[in-house]
């Protein structure tokens, strides 16, 4: 499993970059849904969001969620070449899978990669 | 699958493991006088009797297998092959529900995969749903469906005073709590223009348009400009067809609609008395997501054979919960099955030679009644099967009068539009011989003279 280092990561799966204000779904997440077939981003460019506000919907072949906000903010950038593409989801989902870029806000409690890690390997028994 | 009761040995053996003396202490909370009251029932009969009292029942219904029928309004009576019964209750398929194991039924899957597939090649779009329950219902689903897409961030929908008034209501119902303005149709509106009168509603605000083809006075316009205006304010178009027309007539698709909806009841599925139906739902590959229903697709199992599956399922309610376009899953697996046999049986040549039937008697019909002394067409715009006209005397006197000569007259448009008092809409349909058409023409002379 894939946790970046330079990254952290919230209870709900999703993971944020401070530096970027760039946030997206983990490895952990994606692999658990399997196969992601659809993804829609439920905010747009300039909307101001609540941390814990959800912000995209996903559906796999199995199972659909949600991504919700892990900090407060403006959202700045949609990537929206997510919904041509929802596969990058599965196989990119540090990079190219970014869902939004969030700007001047104030990120939630969230987990460094240690803690999310332990975090994923005691929901896995 | 053999259903096999539970022995009595396997009933105290439940018991005992619950501490349970008796299968009457399960239900001592019920006060004993209301376990077994006395139901005050007459004498029972012996099954001759009950089948000949329930006859009696049964025959005092007059029907239009008795009697002669001009009534339509949305449902239509047309001829039924007998091959769609047979098929229908064969023990694989007679059951009308969605198959909740989906993959063992794989027949179920492939008939519902044929009748997708005819939908979407009769209404011109790209992929079709297994099914609604009727046409209204599937006509609100479309509305579910435009909320869904924008999220419910444009509040309004626009709707055509000339979809049939039932749809109409029962968008109302299925959208209210949803604060959404449904304009277009109010009881001012006007009923001699064209698609146009409803083009000064639609703005920025507005999710959904929706209008009816052939309209529900039976008159036949082309929608594309009206597609293009409602795509240039960035909202979708829904035209709700009758299947029958649609053999003879450009489709919706190729006037540029997002989502083509009807009633499937003209396609092999008897009246009896208002249902059940089918509604049918077809749109465009791209809303594919944000559409209702469950959808069959064609894959190849692990042999490279050929299957079917229940696909995109994570759209429905089941698992996408609150988000989902609608609360409805189900299907009329049964009656999809039937329209699916019914097209395959007529063949493309057959359906579109029921069409031209019904294109042309009614032509007939319309032509010997607007000769009549009292008797005018409403409307001079081309129609299908059915056609308004306003009558020297009120409908329900002229369709009291029809009934003694055994004719079940045409539908009054003055109960939903008060504007139309004294005009009757009337439908034809290949099931209508010239003899019966001279009949009708006959008495509403008759009438206009008493």
């Amino acid at each position: 499993m894939n946790i970046p280092t330079n990254l952290k990561y919230s209870k709900t799966d999703e993971w944020f970059d401070p530096s970027s204000g760039a946030m997206g779904l983990t490895d952990y997440a994606q692999e658990q849904l399997s196969d992601i077939v659809f993804v829609e981003i439920l905010v747009s460019s300039g909307e101001s969001v609540k941390a814990g506000q959800p912000v995209a919907s996903v559906e796999s072949v199995k199972a659909a969620a949600e991504s919700y906000s892990p900090s407060s903010g403006e959202v700045s950038e949609v990537n929206e070449a997510l919904a041509e593409k929802p596969e990058v989801l599965n196989s990119d989902p540090y990079g190219a899978g970014w869902m939004v870029k969030l700007k001047g806000g104030t990120a939630s409690d969230l987990m460094d990669a240690a803690e999310y890690e332990k975090y994923c390997s005691e929901r896995s028994h | 699958m053999t259903y096999i009761p539970h022995s009595p040995k396997e009933r105290d053996a439940m018991l005992v493991t619950i501490g349970v003396k008796s299968l009457e202490e399960l239900f001592k909370d019920i006060p004993a006088k209301f376990r077994f009251p006395d139901l005050d029932l007459p004498p029972a009969l012996t099954e001759m009797e009950a089948a000949a009292e329930l006859a009696g029942y049964a025959n005092a219904n007059e029907t239009s297998q008795t009697f002669v029928s001009f009534l339509g309004a949305g449902v239509y009576n047309h001829y039924i092959p007998a091959a769609i019964d047979h098929i229908l209750r064969r023990g694989e398929f007679y059951t009308a529900y969605t198959p909740y194991q989906p993959e063992i039924s794989q027949g179920t899957l492939q008939a519902i995969f044929e009748y997708q597939s005819l939908m979407t090649s009769l209404t011109g779009m790209e992929v079709s749903n297994a099914s609604h329950y009727d046409g209204a219902t599937a006509v609100a689903e479309a509305a579910n469906m435009a909320y869904a897409q924008f999220r419910g961030k444009r509040s309004k929908m626009v709707i055509s005073p000339t979809v049939n008034p039932q749809y109409r209501a029962t968008l109302r119902t299925y959208t209210q709590g949803m604060s959404l303005t449904l304009v277009g149709d109010d009881a001012g509106a006007n009923l001699d223009g064209g698609p146009e009168t409803i083009e000064r509603f639609i703005d920025e605000e507005t999710a959904l348009v929706v209008v009816q083809y052939p309209d529900f006075f039976g008159r036949i316009y082309d929608y594309t400009q009206l597609a293009e205006s409602t795509h240039a304010a960035g909202a979708l178009f829904c035209v709700a067809v009758n299947p029958t027309a649609l053999a003879i007539l450009k489709t919706p698709g190729e006037m540029g609609a997002d989502i083509v909806v009807g009633e499937g009841q003209p396609m092999g599925i008897p009246m009896s008395f208002g249902g059940p139906y089918l509604g049918f739902f077809t749109t465009l590959k791209k809303y594919i997501h944000k559409m209702a229903g469950r959808v069959v697709g064609e894959t190849v199992d692990n042999r490279g054979q050929r299957a079917f599956v229940l696909t995109l399922t994570a759209r429905e309610q089941h698992i996408k919960r609150e988000r989902a376009t609608s609360n409805i899953c189900s299907n009329q697996g049964l009656l999809a099955l039937a329209s699916a046999v019914y097209l395959s049986l007529l063949g493309q040549t057959g359906f579109h030679q029921v069409a031209e039937l019904c294109y042309h008697k009614a032509h007939y019909a319309a032509e010997q009644i607007n000769k009549l002394k009292g008797y005018k067409l409403c409307f001079d715009t081309p129609f299908f099967h059915e056609f308004s006209v306003c009558c020297p005397k009120p409908v329900a006197e002229i369709n009291a009068h029809l009934l003694e000569h055994g004719i079940i007259g045409g539908y009054d448009l003055g109960q939903d539009y008060p504007a139309l008092k004294d005009h009757i809409l009337i439908a034809v349909t290949e099931m209508n011989t010239k003899e019966e058409i001279d009949l009708l023409v006959e008495i509403l002379e008759e009438v206009s003279h008493d």
